[in-house]
């Protein structure tokens, strides 16, 4: 009998203890991509503040805004990207950040302020940003990547990764057949759908998928693949035979930015994290680890000539203004969005 | 989800203590039970069902048969199920005439409804062929294996599933071992990832000992003597499986079928790994439902749909094998 | 020849059933990162496994998780047993139709009507919630391993002893217990094992924020390789295989016995 009761006791102690343990004071809960932030940087953030990182991530913008949704007060910071960050200010889920605890934010380049997703500049504070484009193996494609045609092209049967993103995927579509990539035409949507679904059955499609691609593609296991530039940096460092390309139709630029969601419990460390991942230095650590381009003017002076010269990191002007930002688009549009890519997903 | 209960934050502790609560009540219970009915222990778990089964399908089915916007009545969901582009096809209506051309009956769902049952059914046939051999020599008294033949079949699944599927990649990819020990021997290479072929090899790896166990157990059970017997009468080794061992072995097959069936009409993840996310099954569609377009009507009326499924092949099932005799869990 | 023939049909599907693993343990001592070259014998990830914060913390998530979960599924479902077999026919069918809905449930479903009940009612979740669905879907299982013990119990004795002026308490756990304790044993490893094991379920009831083994496996594996969780997978396979040693001896003295 008293077994039993000191057991239910222990059990008891055990629920009590376990997650207070997690959430303990002194902490801030970061909601992030996979594989998009150093390590290291975290760790000085630990020591020098005092105040904990729980790290958890997400894949897709579309699995974040869910959970976000879902209850925004369980993160402190999150970092979505730009259209997504329009919609969740539409929905009243950001808190505004108090800018004299971020006065770090003044190494941000001015052309990244301001976006169309925060004009009066009270939510967001960038972290990353950059393009979608091609990456390929220089010993599998002997020729210049100028047009998006290439991952139409049946000389790359079964030899392209497309991107398991509804956005990026159609997105790159639209732009092809010379659309916008924020069309709300739906004969201009389906006409990129019937093209995506007639690449897949044309069998040049390998796969859909997003994280797994840029070590798939350092295996030399495709040709071809669409994928954000940071990944392609990546795996261009890792495999020399690699290159990357945004073809002359344009693309996709983004920012990912750092938010606070509605109600997040440590607003206060929220805001010394971002301040933190301002710095210069800490900016220029994150650019090592993850090989994206950093929107920090200072930390793009440190970094230097390495990072200037590099078009796949800084694309040149032309190529930043044939880029087109994507748009949060309404419900009814949305539903369509998601349809026409369950049809592409499950075309046989 | 605008007409759901706001509780505040707290309120998880306030049920995680209720709950353990709850539970020293029952020991309390128990220890003064004099006069107590000995069935009124059944009470915690009947409230905690109640609580964690009931009410949560009362809820799928109450997000199904309601339209997520008004909350009222409506079988959209459900129609939309049948036709994927119902809502989207209104709202071409709705914007003009020239639309029309984009106005089609969407047969996604139930596309990847039909694909999902013939998958589940190849994996169920070819777990069928594997496993029923192996059950029959394992349970083999000539050659005298023994526990240590089960315990061999347990041990991998008691390694998580996830990793033991990622593990299949690693053999299957272009430059993955098999090809790389293809290339080795000067032979070209072959396509073994991304395709249907996977998915099936992944699931029937993955659901084999399912089949293997019940068939294993019934044929375990049954008495030498009938074999002997029959062999006695005349009958060849061939004659006396069909006309004994087979029949007898029957509850077994049908418990095997229905846990190799049942979850692979629902798996998901298998198909993105193996699969390369060109096939949607069931699962993840439901998945997708709920955690990507975040549409909970269609999610649960596509649950409902499936909880349907299952009940009507239990229901064979249990028709054919109506004393239950087939056992489950080995 | 027969013999030989059916053995090594036996050992195939074993082969088939093993290769995996095999190449799971072979890779996590690989000094390099790829899955396809050997690059030399190496036990990196093993110690890059034990300072990778987020696999420590999971793996402690999902102990706990199962641990908790196996113990109170094992009162829930022992006592529930007790009742259950106490209980007239009829409600004593309703009662298995209840304890039969979760079994035959898909996982897929079970997971998701549960993140609806969390949602719906404002419950952040996380770890209790996921302990909440673990408890859910173990309790029947024990109630299935605990209940034919009790039918297999001499209806008498539990009588007899009371008539003899033991109380219904000291009855319960010094007649029907010590009876039904092979059962109970059965059930709270059942469920702990399963606990262990569950993917889907804790998929749809947990946030991101507190993952267990499965759930951070599955967010690993999208990313592509990473060594760590072979070296992890092979220690689990090590344990499992010292677990069921003596799981194994445990029955296989009680067969002696009887």
């Amino acid at each position: 009998m008293k077994k039993i009761l000191s057991l239910v006791l222990v059990t008891m102690m055990l629920l009590a203890i376990l997650p207070t343990a997690a959430f303990a004071e002194g902490s801030v809960t970061v909601y992030n991509w996979e594989e998009y932030i150093s390590p290291d940087a975290i760790k000085m953030f630990e020591e020098e503040t005092g105040i904990t990182v729980n790290m958890t991530y997400f894949t897709t913008n579309e699995d974040m805004m869910v959970q976000v949704r879902n209850s925004s007060s369980s993160f402190d910071v999150v970092i979505p990207s730009d259209y997504c960050v329009e919609r969740l200010a539409k929905e009243g889920l950001l808190e505004e950040i108090n800018f004299d605890n971020v006065p770090n934010y003044e190494n941000i380049g001015e052309n990244f302020k301001a976006q169309y997703y925060d004009l009066d500049q009270k939510y967001t504070v960038p972290y990353m940003w950059g393009t979608v484009g091609i990456c390929y193996n220089k010993t599998m494609v002997d020729e210049d990547i100028t047009s998006w045609s290439i991952l139409f092209d049946d000389k790359y049967k079964d030899n392209v990764f497309m991107l398991d993103s509804i956005r990026d995927s159609m997105g790159m579509a639209l732009k092809y057949l010379g659309y916008s990539m924020n069309t709300r035409n739906p004969l201009e949507m389906n006409a990129a759908k019937e093209l995506l679904i007639d690449q897949k059955l044309r069998g040049l499609v390998k796969a859909y998928q997003v994280d797994e691609t840029k070590d798939k593609m350092v295996a030399g296991e495709a040709a071809l693949a669409l994928m954000w530039n940071g990944d392609a940096m990546y795996a261009i460092a890792l495999n020399d035979d690699l290159a990357y390309a945004i073809p002359e139709e344009g693309s996709n630029i983004w920012i990912d930015t750092m938010i606070i969601p509605k109600g997040a419990k440590n607003k206060a460390n929220a805001e010394a994290f971002i301040n933190f991942m301002c710095r210069p230095d800490i900016a220029q650590m994150n650019y090592d680890e993850i090989w994206y381009s950093t929107p920090n003017d200072k930390a793009v002076e440190l970094i230097g000539e390495e990072y200037i010269g590099n078009t796949t990191l800084n694309p040149t002007q032309e190529q930043i203004d044939n880029c087109e930002f994507f748009y949060d688009i309404e419900d009814n549009f949305l539903l369509a969005y998601n349809t026409m890519w369950t049809a592409i997903k499950s075309a046989k | 989800m605008n007409q759901s209960l706001k509780l505040p934050s707290w309120s998880m502790w306030a049920i995680g203590f209720a709950a353990i609560l709850f539970l020293i009540m029952c020991v309390i219970t128990i220890r003064r039970n004099h006069g107590v009915k000995r069935s009124f222990f059944a009470m915690p778990y009947t409230l905690w069902m109640f609580i964690f089964t009931i009410v949560p399908i009362v809820l799928i089915g109450w997000y199904a048969f309601t339209d997520s916007a008004t909350g009222t009545f409506t079988l959209n969901n459900f129609i939309n199920f049948w036709d994927s582009n119902y809502t989207v096809n209104k709202m071409y209506e709705q914007m003009g005439p020239e639309y029309a051309v984009l106005i089609t009956r969407g047969t996604v769902n139930i596309d990847i409804l039909v694909y999902s049952l013939w998958m589940a059914l190849g994996c169920t046939v070819i777990c069928l062929l594997l496993g029923y051999p192996a059950a029959l020599f394992m349970a083999d008294k000539d050659i005298k294996l023994g526990s240590t033949i089960i315990v061999l079949f347990i041990i991998p699944m008691w390694m998580n599933f996830l990793l033991r599927t990622i593990a299949w990649m690693s053999l299957l990819e272009d430059q993955g071992l098999i090809n790389s020990m293809l290339r080795f021997f000067g032979m070209d290479g072959v396509k073994l990832m991304y395709n249907d072929g996977a998915v099936l090899l992944g699931m029937v790896y993955n659901f084999l000992p399912f089949m293997v166990f019940p068939i294993y157990t019934t044929l375990n059970k049954m008495d030498g003597k009938l074999m002997e017997a029959a062999q006695d009468l005349g009958c060849n080794e061939i004659r006396t499986f069909l006309k004994v061992t087979l029949p007898l072995s029957l509850p077994g097959v049908i418990s095997g079928i229905t846990m190799v069936f049942m979850p692979s009409v629902t798996t998901f993840f298998i198909s993105r790994i193996l699969g390369g996310g060109h096939t949607m099954m069931f699962g993840d569609l439901i998945e997708s439902m709920f955690l990507s377009a975040n549409d909970w009507g269609v999610g649960s009326a596509l649950s409902l749909v499936m909880m349907l499924l299952i009940l009507i092949s239990l229901g064979i099932l249990r028709k054919a094998d109506p004393e239950g005799e087939g056992g489950s869990i080995a | 020849m027969k013999r030989f023939l059916k053995k090594s049909y036996l050992t195939l599907i074993l082969l088939f059933l093993y290769l995996p693993i095999a190449v799971l343990i072979f890779q996590s001592f690989n000094a390099g990162k790829s899955r396809a070259k050997w690059e030399g014998f190496s036990l990196r990830w093993y110690q890059a496994l034990f300072q990778d914060e987020a696999i420590m913390k999971a793996l402690y998530i999902t102990i706990a998780v199962a641990i908790i979960a196996a113990i109170a599924a094992t009162i829930l479902g022992t006592l529930a047993a007790i009742g259950i077999y106490a209980m007239k026919k009829r409600s004593q069918a309703t009662m298995m139709t209840l304890t039969n809905i979760p079994m035959t449930m898909p996982d897929i479903v079970t997971g998701i009507s549960l993140m609806v009940l969390f949602t719906f009612s404002r419950i952040e979740r996380g770890f209790v919630t996921m302990l909440f669905a673990h408890i859910t879907f173990n309790t029947p299982y024990v109630i299935l391993s605990v209940l034919p013990k009790l039918k297999q119990m001499n209806k008498h004795t539990y009588e007899a002893a009371v008539d003899l002026g033991a109380t219904p308490t000291y009855a319960l756990f010094h007649v029907i217990l010590p009876e039904i304790r092979e059962g109970v044993i059965t059930g709270a490893l059942l469920a702990f094992t399963l606990s262990l094991d569950d993917f889907i379920i804790s998929y749809f009831t947990t946030s991101p924020m507190v993952q267990n083994l499965s759930t951070l496996i599955y967010s690993k594996a999208r990313i592509g390789i990473e060594p760590t969780l072979n070296a992890l997978s092979a220690l689990m396979f090590l344990s499992l295989l010292f677990l069921l040693g003596i799981i194994n001896r445990r029955t296989s003295r009680n067969v002696k016995k009887a």
